[in-house]
Order: structure tokens, then sequence, then C-alpha cells
């Protein structure tokens, strides 16, 4: 039986299970907030355009506008300016390949839950390797927080000093992308960075470090807590925008299930 | 004595409710000149240029000397009540619905003897003073008050009639977070507002002053967001039926003309909440309000939006925003003329440049919260459509009126 072949029989059994990880297109679900002299991210919208009406009697349907960041979505490495010449950086020149890949998912939940600014270092990733083994090359690498579990205020988090949620230092990152060489990096926040991250050297290490290295970035995941730390496969194909640097996407995990 | 106006009681929900009815609207062209001071409550009668002679009713030439050279200038609206008397019936349905209706005829001191409707506390061959209103049917009427104020004065069923007075009425201001937004609820709950509604946008956005806005009775802080069509629909489905006065005070503001900007964001964001929100909530809110433009003390009665004075013409520092500014305007317009029909009044409260983060290097005089929320609330007790505040923008509605040519140039600079 071909590997193909194999999986739809997996998938038609069970024994592999599609888990969703994206979040609804809500008009009211945050986005990021910048200061207000910058531009800002368009929050998700939808206009009837007919619905079996005079507008149109047979059929529904709605004009939707929105940002290449809003929502669960996906950074490609031109979105920053480390990425900017980065070749096939935009969302619709990257290898489709690259979409696709094994995931490893590093539970920071505990963590998170007893500090809104709690930090993936290295020595946390060291701790995780120690148990489940080393990150493999080209790895999609996922901070676990259970973030996706806030609503409103609580999401962002947004205090007189700006958002706090967590994220990795600039020398988490670096480890992953020069050490480990992996794929991309996602989170359940609504960036990549931690709520704080201007405050790192480099400013948004993430963004920074992952961009510049033609890494892809992947935020406002849900349901983390689905996934195994390692062993399931990630689907996180981006709309195919010209030049784009960014789409809001439909994140897919193919999970093994445990088998009794 | 007025007898002071009571709350309304709870509606019976058997009943149906009253349809709005309006009074007599044709008038002659001339005659529209009473209407366009009544707009912004200036009593002013026409005045001959050549022999100035004051006329009434309106026309188009003196009654002494023939000229057609009128204009049309405020005048000193004192008087005497010299006779009076109290419609019971009449074939009209407005006024067969609102009788008895007391009407009289004054002898001004500017030398004519004009045809009014009469305050309840008027007394024939006592001193008046005239005021310049529009009716339910959106024309300047002449109604004649006591010549000092009375108890609960504003209360008469006529000249209730001739306001969008907020006492016993429901409120709903659009956007909780604006800067005046506390000012505002402060000055209609003194004016006797009833129910304040806050729209909320973005609620996961915490803001200052929040706290103390819910905390006050009556208030009630609701989720708007003026961009998004799902979120008007919805708050108009939940309190539509209760809103007599709607505040748009949503807004959103870059500095920047056409070319110091270089792209369309802001400017379709300006255009998404400055204009396309009037919209918005005028499809969303609009139709139920005109519906209740006579459901008794607390019918729907105005309809108001806050704009730029340079909705007119625009300041090019903040050319894009004055852009949306003139389509929210010309919306607004459009908005009156759909919404007489209900006898609800479209008023528009343009200020000069507000104090606030984004007129920072703008030099005073500028709007301070308080001043727009006095100004609003006077518009609405006056029934105003139109209500220019603060210096700045009574100074650009003047110049405007004079040359709109000239206050284009004016406005560019010497540059």
């Amino acid at each position: 039986m071909s590997v193909l072949a194999g999986l739809a029989g997996a998938l038609g059994s069970g024994a592999v299970e599609v888990v969703d990880l994206t979040h609804t297109l809500d008009p009211d679900f945050p986005v990021i907030v910048l200061p207000p002299e910058f531009g800002q991210c368009a929050r998700f919208r939808m206009e009837e355009v007919s619905a079996y009406d005079h507008r149109g009697p047979a059929w529904k349907w709605h004009t939707i506008t929105m940002s290449e960041h809003t929502g669960t979505h996906f950074d490609a490495p031109v979105h920053w300016i480390s990425g900017r010449d980065v070749p096939r950086g935009a969302v619709d020149e990257i290898d489709p390949a690259a979409f696709v890949g094994p995931v490893c998912v590093i539970d920071c939940s505990e963590g998170a839950a007893a500090d809104d600014d709690f930090e993936l270092t290295p020595e946390i990733i060291a701790a995780w390797e120690a148990v489940h083994g080393r990150i493999p090359a080209g790895a999609w690498v996922l901070m676990r927080t259970d973030w996706s579990k806030r609503t409103g205020a609580a999401y962002l988090n947004l205090r007189e000093d700006g958002a706090h949620s967590p994220g990795p230092t600039p020398e988490a990152v670096r480890l992953l992308v020069e050490e480990r060489d992996i794929r991309g990096f996602g989170t359940e926040t609504v960036g990549t960075d931690a709520g704080q991250g201007m405050h790192y050297t480099p400013p948004f290490p993430a963004h920074y470090i992952l961009h510049g290295a033609g890494r892809l970035g992947l935020q406002c995941l849900s349901g983390l807590d689905r996934l195994p730390p390692t062993g399931a496969l990630l689907i996180a194909a981006p709309l195919k925008i010209k030049g784009g640097t960014g789409s809001p996407l439909r994140v897919l995990a193919l999970v093994e299930k445990e088998t009794a | 004595m007025t007898d002071p106006l009571k709350p309304p009681p709870k509606k019976d929900p058997q009943k149906v409710q009253a349809v709005p009815l309006l009074p007599p609207s044709m008038r002659s062209r001339a005659a529209m000149g009473l209407t366009a001071a009544a707009a912004e409550a200036r009593f002013m009668l026409q005045h001959c240029a050549r022999c100035g002679a004051v006329q009434y009713p309106p026309r188009d030439a003196c009654r002494e000397c023939l000229s057609v050279d009128l204009d049309w200038r405020d005048t000193d609206p004192r008087g005497v009540l010299i006779a009076e008397t109290t419609v019971r019936t009449s074939p009209n349905l407005y006024f067969r619905g609102q009788a008895p209706w007391r009407t009289g005829t004054v002898r001004l001191e500017a030398g004519v003897s004009v045809v009014v409707h009469v305050h309840g506390d008027c007394v024939k061959g006592q001193a008046v003073r005239l005021i310049n209103r529009l009716d339910r049917a959106g024309q300047g009427v002449l109604m004649a008050l006591p010549e000092e104020a009375t108890p609960d004065m504003a209360d008469d069923p006529e000249l209730r009639e001739l306001t969008a007075d907020p006492k016993h009425r429901r409120v709903l201001i659009a956007d909780a977070r604006a800067d005046h937004t506390p000012a505002l609820v402060q000055a209609l709950r003194a004016a006797g507002a009833t129910t304040i509604f806050l729209g909320e946008a973005e609620a996961w956005r915490p803001w200052p002053g929040r706290a103390a806005l819910a905390a006050l009775e009556g208030v009630h802080i609701l989720p708007l967001d003026v961009t998004d069509t799902a979120s008007v629909t919805e708050l108009a489905g939940e309190i539509g039926g209760k809103v007599d006065i709607l505040i748009n005070n949503a807004r959103f503001l870059r500095p920047g003309g056409v070319l110091s900007r270089t792209d369309t964001a802001w400017a379709r964001e300006e255009m998404e909440v400055n204009a396309l929100g009037l919209m918005r909530l005028a499809q969303a809110f609009g139709p139920g309000m005109r519906a209740r433009g006579a459901d008794g003390v607390n019918s729907a009665v105005a309809w108001v939006n806050i704009l730029s004075a340079h909705a007119l013409v625009p300041d090019p520092a903040y050319g894009a925003f004055d852009a949306s500014q003139a389509a929210a305007l010309s919306l607004s317009q459009s908005l009156r003329a759909e919404m007489r029909p209900g006898g609800v009044r479209v008023m528009n409260v343009f200020t000069g440049p507000t104090e606030d983060a984004w007129h920072q290097d703008v030099p005073p005089p500028k709007v301070t919260p308080g001043a727009l929320a006095r100004a609003l609330v006077a518009g609405l007790r006056e029934g105003c459509e139109e209500v220019w505040c603060g210096d700045v923008a009574r100074d650009l509605a003047e110049r405007w009126r004079k040359g709109p040519k000239v206050l284009e140039r004016e406005m560019g600079g010497d540059t």
C-alpha cells in the first residue's frame, strides 16, 4: 500500500485525526494594536452582497475585508524588514512544500498561567529535548501557552505600558533557527513575539530572526493542547496573494490517535 | 403656569402606535428663508436694502418701495400679543391630533404684525418675545414666548413640538470612548434624559473612564462598532425601539491631506467610520426612529451628527479627514429628507478644532468637551438642524456664506 493510500485509510478509519488549530474569523476578534501614528491592522469585516433577496434572488454572498495579518495567520519572510531581500519570501513565491511539515509542541502553559510575560528560553528548549529528543531540522515549532482560551481584553492583555503576553527570547529564537534549522515558529498569541517583545534587542526577535533567515511564522493559533509534543503533521498553506506578506489561513494538524 | 411634563407611562403593548403626522409644509421660495433661519434657531425677517422696511410675511418685493433687494437679517424679537385664540379642531390631521392649539397676532417693535403660535404662559396685551423654530415638517414657524422665563416653560406642549428636548427621553451615543462622551452624558442627564446607551467598540481594548461611566445610573454600555454592520444591526435589534435621540459621535481622524499622505489606508478608515458609519447607523436605527416620531412624551425626535466645520471647506492639513466630513455632511442632508416624514430632526453640530491629541499643534481656540456638550444640548432644546460650536466653526460658516471660493483660497495658506 502506498503512503498516501495508507494515510487515506487512516483518515477514514479515524486512526489519524484532523485537528483544526484555527480561530473563527470574527469581526470582534482582537488584532494587534500599534501606536496610533502607525498604520493599523484591519479588523475582519463582512458586508452582505445579497441574501436570497432583491440583490440576488437565489444566492447569498459577502464581501470580506481584513489585513493579511488578521485572525489566525501566516507571516512570510518579507513581512519583516530583515526578510525583505529573502528570495521567494512572499506568500505566493514560497515553495508549497514549506507549508507542510512535522511539528514539535513545547508546552509552556503552566508557566504562562503563572506569568503573563512568560519567556521561552534555550533552557526550556533543552529541557523539552531531554524528554522528547532533539528538534529535527525542518520542523514547525509551536509554543503552547493555552493563550487561545483567553477571550476579550485578557487576550491582548493591554496595560498602560503595552501588551503582556508570553513569547520567546532572542536567544531561544536564535537557537531554533541557527542550531535546529526549523521551518517556522508558531504561537497562540497575537504575534510570534511576546507582548513586550519591542523591549528585547533586537526588538521583536522572533520576527527579526525568523524572517531574516527566511523562516515562517504562525500566530493566533488555537487549541495547541490537542497536539502531542511530537509526531503530528502540520499543514499551514496561506492564500496565494501576489507579493503578500502573510495571510489568514486554516491551520490543520494530522494527529495519530494513540492505539490502545 | 405650565404643567410640568410627566414621565411617560410604560407603553400598552396592545395599542397601535400613533402614526407621525406633519403640519402643512408648502412654502414659497421666499418663505423658506424663515426655515433656513429656524435651522439655526435665529429670529430673522426680511429687511428692505433700499428703504429699510421690515417685511412680513416673506415676499419677493418690498411692501413699501417694491424693491426686490430683501435681505434676511436678525431682527428684534420683542412685541406685544395683540390678539389670541385657541383652535379646538382642524381639518388638518396634525393639528386635529394636537388640539387645543393656541395662536395669535403679535405687533413687533420692528414694525410688522405677525401670526404666531402662542405659548400657554403668554397673556394678551402683554409683552412677548418671538422665536423662530422648525416645526415637525421641518419648516420655520414663529412662536410667542412670555417676555421672562416661566417655570417649566419648555414643557408647554406647543413648544415641545418645536424642539427636540432630551427631557424624559432615551439617548444612544455611538462611541463611549470619545473624549467628550463623559461631558455629553453629564449634560444630557442634567437636561433630563432618562436613559443613556453608550456604544463600545472593541471591548477587548481597555480604556480609561469606562468604570466611571458604567457606574452612573441610567447609563448602559453596549457593544457597537459602526464599522461592523452586524454589530450595528444587532444593537438596533435590541434597543432600536428605545432610541429617541441618536448621537453619532464616532470619529476616526488623522492629520494629512492628499500628497502629505502616501496611501489611502487612513482615508479608507476615515470614510468607514465617519461616512459609512453614519450610513450603517442610519440604515439600522433610522426606520424605527422615523416610525416613532409621534410616540408620546418620549417619541423619537432627533438624530445628531458631530462634524468638523471643515465639512464645508477643507483645511489641507487635515484634507483627507475633511473629505470624510464632507461625505458625512452630504449623507446627513439626504438622511434629513428621509427622516422628515417621521418628524425626526437631523441636527449637525459643527465644531472647529477639538481639544484632543490630534490637534496638539493647532493653536487655540479649540472646542472643549464641555463646550461641545453644552452646544449640543442647547441645539436639541432649540430644535436646530445646524449648530456652530466654537469661534472657529462660526467664523468658517460666516466666511463660507460670503464666498466659498475666497474661503477655499484662504484655507490653502500663502505657500
